[in-house]
């Protein structure tokens, strides 16, 4: 069926996934207020929010074939780019789930509102992927922001949580400012909020220069804050250290994807006519990050807070791709989100296990002899780790390679180079882990309720077996992978091809 | 005229919210922010966007605003906070920042009055009038709201649904 939007029920078709999340997410609302509230029965609304997620995987394999759209410039886009960033979204948010179901239990936190407000944060990360329109990306963005900022202060016995929730509030408005600042020039310097007719009208030269220079500038800005980059990761640690763990890993997976399909769009889909523009300020920034986003992670001592570095370090790494600037570069880029997200809530979730999944053994040392005690485990957060820090074999490392291969593409030696050096760096603070693991006697005091203890439920097992599957398929036999990243990029950029006239 | 009342209704917007910023107690923050809005309901006016500026009115200078005063009032905050109300070396350095990004950005919007708006802001400036005869001003924005960007007025619905449950929950006593 090919959608040109003369009805509005063309809108429910194209946004079926969404749709079905925002029914999914106010049924768990109602049903956290309805059923009683008692520890031990807060899981079925976490296994009822899987199923909302599963229902919205059906529609969103069934976007691929169902329907088709008219155009590429209608205000919510129907390519592959969309639909492979919501598989990155929806596994992000159901793994999170998964990792959730015993620490919401434990630590006795709202589960209708914890579960529907993360199924309301993935609508808005979806919308900030599908959006032609940087009004609709502010909105996404918004309504991804909203519900985050309140799972980080979501523990209310937790003064850190609280701090990190109201930090992350504030940085986050303040961020939210700049973008939308920077959305008024580039929209009175192009006269259209419409990403297409954006990019005519830079390639046009039609955009005078004084409002697009501040507003590319603003709009940089604005993002770099949201993803996380140096300078502007002043709140991550913080953030990421005082935020319940699960929510922990959903933002540094699930988040942190869905501002860089947004910032992909609008830079090199919308603004590719004046990468003269912007391409040295995201040049600088990538080099920054990679360097500090490692540098200060060998020096912590909290894996959750290492791992909140190394989240700023990928980072980086991302922000290559959108330097390059061309398809292989945007196709790594998806791959490497997916993977990110897949190996990062591998790890946060054994952090979940060790620290009994509450906020318990978040030290290096609680990891002394983890391997010996839980051997399987113990494999699993190795295999993670390697991936982490791109080591062969891993799909980590096919990630990074095909990152360096869209740097190649665009002459980024410079940048390559770095991002070869920083991640031999990254190895010592990834394997500094491994070796405690493994290579360090485990106290003799290490007892139950200790951190050799690892409350992991079954769930939580399911989870690490199917990341640690995905990377080994990923790191082995990638071709399929990338191939069906490589097939959701095409046509991205060519914007020009479609009819434009019209929106 | 008109420009007298532009340089008047900025002068207040600008100065307002810099009173904003610098006043140490939140009730006179409150009332340079009124004063900043009103202005820029003024400003709404002079563009002849008179629907927009009495909404801006009735909901921002208004509502919220009267909200806002009374939930301060009510909380009766007291004066310990003025102890951490510090004008130190960072202000002074933010300041100078936010001095120089508003050069910045006078500069661009100087060199764009210089060398002329879009060729076709003429057009559209006319094509709008039209339709304002037609539908009145209302219909102008209204339409567009229902039909073209109907799914972004279901998102900002969305949005504000997510922002009550995230106050509840933060809002709500320890159990």
């Amino acid at each position: 069926m090919l959608l040109d939007y003369s009805s509005s029920f063309h809108y429910v078709l194209a946004l079926l996934p969404e749709v079905v999340i925002s029914v999914g997410g106010m049924l768990v609302l109602i049903m956290g207020v309805v059923r009683k509230r008692e520890r031990g029965h807060t899981a079925e609304l976490g296994w009822i929010s899987l199923a909302v997620l599963a229902v919205a995987a059906v529609a969103n394999g069934w976007l691929y074939s169902g329907v088709s759209e008219a155009g590429a410039t209608a205000m919510f886009a129907l390519d592959g780019f969309r639909l492979f960033a919501n598989w990155v979204f929806l596994i992000g948010a159901a793994f999170s789930i998964v990792i959730s179901l015993a620490y919401v239990d434990r630590q006795r936190l709202q589960a209708g509102e914890y579960y529907s407000l993360i199924l309301f944060a993935t609508i808005g990360m979806m919308v900030m992927a599908a959006a032609r329109d940087l009004m609709v990306i502010f909105l996404g963005l918004e309504l991804m922001s909203i519900a985050v900022y309140a799972l980080v202060g979501f523990n209310r016995r937790d003064r850190r949580s609280a701090e990190a929730g109201l930090k992350y509030f504030l940085l986050g408005a303040f961020a939210s400012g700049f973008l939308l600042f920077g959305i008024a020039l580039v929209y009175g310097a192009t006269g259209s909020a419409n990403i297409h007719a954006i990019a005519v009208a830079v390639q046009d030269g039609a955009a005078p220069a004084a409002l697009m220079v501040p507003g590319v500038a603003l709009l940089a800005i604005g993002l770099a804050f949201k993803v996380a980059v140096v300078p502007f990761h002043m709140w991550t640690p913080d953030v990421y250290e005082g935020a319940p763990t699960p929510v922990t890993a959903f933002m540094a997976a699930a988040v942190k994807a869905a501002a860089f399909a947004a910032f992909l769009r609008v830079f090199v889909v919308g603004l590719d006519g004046v990468y003269n523009q912007w391409w040295s300020i995201l040049w600088w920034l990538a080099a920054i990050t990679m360097v500090a986003g490692n540098v200060i992670a060998l020096v912590q001592s909290s894996v959750k807070r290492m791992l909140a570095y190394s989240s700023i370090a990928h980072g980086g790494y991302l922000l290559v791709a959108l330097v390059s600037a061309n398809d292989t570069a945007a196709a790594a880029l998806l791959f490497y989100l997916l993977i990110y997200t897949v190996m990062n809530i591998g790890a946060f979730a054994i952090v979940i296990s060790v620290g009994n999944q509450s906020e318990e053994n978040m030290s290096i040392e609680s990891y002394t002899g983890f391997g010996w005690r839980k051997p399987v485990m113990g494999v699993f957060m190795t295999i993670f780790l390697l991936s982490l820090a791109g080591f062969p074999g891993t799909a980590g490392f096919i990630a990074k390679y095909n990152l360096l291969l869209g740097a190649a593409e665009s002459r980024l030696w410079v940048l390559s180079v770095i991002l070869v050096l920083t991640t031999v760096v990254s190895y010592w603070y990834y394997l500094r882990v491994a070796w405690y693991m493994w290579m360090k006697e485990a106290p003799e005091e290490a007892a139950a309720g200790g951190p050799g203890h690892a409350l992991t439920p079954f769930a939580t097992h399911v989870v690490l077996f199917v990341s640690v599957g995905l990377i080994l398929l990923g790191g082995i036999f990638p071709g399929a992978l990338l191939e069906m990243a490589a097939d959701s990029v095409a046509g991205l950029r060519d914007f020009m091809a479609g009819p434009v006239a019209g929106n | 005229m008109s420009e007298v009342l532009f340089v008047l209704f900025a002068v207040v917007a600008l100065g307002g919210a810099f009173g904003v910023v610098i006043s140490k107690s939140p009730v006179a923050s409150l009332l340079f922010m009124v004063a900043t809005l009103a202005s820029v309901a003024g400003i709404y006016v002079l563009f002849e966007a008179h629907f927009l500026a009495a909404i801006q009115v009735l909901v921002y200078a208004g509502a919220i605003m009267v909200l806002f005063l009374f939930v301060i009032m009510l909380l009766n905050l007291g004066h310990d906070y003025r102890a951490d109300l510090k004008f130190g070396l960072w202000s002074l350095l933010a300041f100078v920042v936010a001095g120089l990004t508003a050069g910045v950005l006078a500069q661009g919007f100087m060199d764009v009055a210089d060398t002329g708006f879009r060729e076709d802001g003429a057009a559209v400036a006319a094509a709008l009038d039209e339709a304002a005869r037609e539908q009145g001003v209302a219909g102008v924005i209204a339409e567009p709201l229902f039909t073209d960007y109907v799914v972004a007025f279901e998102l900002m619905g969305l949005l504000l649904l997510v922002a009550i449950v995230a106050a509840v929950v933060l809002a709500k006593p320890r159990n």
